[in-house]
């Protein structure tokens, strides 16, 4: 995260230097700053943010292609005249333990079409979600669909 | 070239908020009725913006557009938490097809403090002793 900040202020640096504040040129800058932090990040401490980067990346197209992909389930459920969910209500077991994590793993799931976070137990131990394509009656597969999905993602990022 | 990204991306967006309130007729219960009210609603706000971005090629107004895509991420999910912790205290029934109800019997019935399922048993390996 700080070494995102540092990011976004060397493309901003770079963006007042060469007077052009259009949206090319302050990816243009924020590209110059990366490599800039990948070849002195020993010295100012920033050691994982190039692996940070990366996987924030890849959660963000992870997140993308899961909510075009229920998306279409969905659609296809609605136009067609026939129901083909199987909703389920499903508890799952936590690992995330900050607010931070929570938060943003519960929000996720809710954005995601077919799974809508409905509460956290008063331990924040269980989320519980609403999921709406159970196939085989198997709850079992809802949970490492999200364990192995988002969750694992999520706390990859922020640890 | 952009004028066209901006009409597909438009179109796209429209089409899902059409979706998201034909979904609202179509399906049976409220939980299921959020799912396609929400998701599809964000999804077409947020595609039209970007096109609104993509037509407009200003700085300005693209990053108004992205901090609105923002903004909306983060508040729907709020909003659609506490509408299904709502009715399900409430006692809105699932439909009949729901094969599944985990959460039943965990709210307690007076302070609506949920409690955890997993905590009695030792199978999810992350129970330690509490009251």
């Amino acid at each position: 995260m700080n070494g995102f900040l540092w990011n976004i202020l060397l493309a901003l640096a770079w963006a007042m230097m060469t007077a052009q504040f259009t949206l090319a040129n302050l990816v243009v800058g924020f590209g110059i700053g990366f490599l800039i932090l990948l070849f002195a990040r020993r010295m100012v401490g920033l050691g994982h943010y190039p692996k940070k980067l990366r996987q924030a990346i890849e959660l963000f197209f992870f997140f993308i292609w899961e909510l075009i992909k229920s998306n279409l389930r969905l659609a296809h459920d609605v136009i067609t005249p026939s129901h083909y969910m199987r909703p389920a209500i499903v508890a799952i077991p936590l690992d995330a333990r900050s607010d931070l994590e929570i938060t943003l793993l519960a929000n996720m799931i809710s954005l995601t079409p077919g799974t809508l976070s409905l509460d956290v137990s008063a331990d924040r131990r269980v989320l519980y979600i609403h999921e709406m394509y159970v196939s085989d009656h198997d709850l079992e597969a809802v949970r490492r669909k999200i364990k192995d999905g988002f969750e694992r993602r999520i706390l990859e990022l922020l640890r | 070239m952009s004028e066209w990204l901006a009409w597909i991306l438009m179109t796209l967006g429209a089409a899902f908020l059409l979706l998201a309130g034909v979904g609202l007729f179509r399906m049976p219960d409220l939980y299921s009725r959020m799912q396609t009210a929400t998701k599809g609603s964000t999804l077409g706000i947020a595609l039209m913006l970007l096109g609104v971005a993509v037509y407009f090629d200003e700085l300005g107004v693209t990053t108004r557009a992205l901090l609105v895509i923002f903004f909306f991420f983060l508040t729907a999910p709020v909003a659609a938490h506490m509408l299904g912790r709502a009715a399900y205290i409430l006692g809105v029934p699932l439909w009949e097809g729901t094969i599944g109800d985990e959460l039943k019997g965990c709210y307690d019935k007076k302070t609506h403090r949920l409690e955890d399922p997993f905590s009695g048993s030792s199978s999810h390996g992350q129970s330690e002793g509490r009251s």
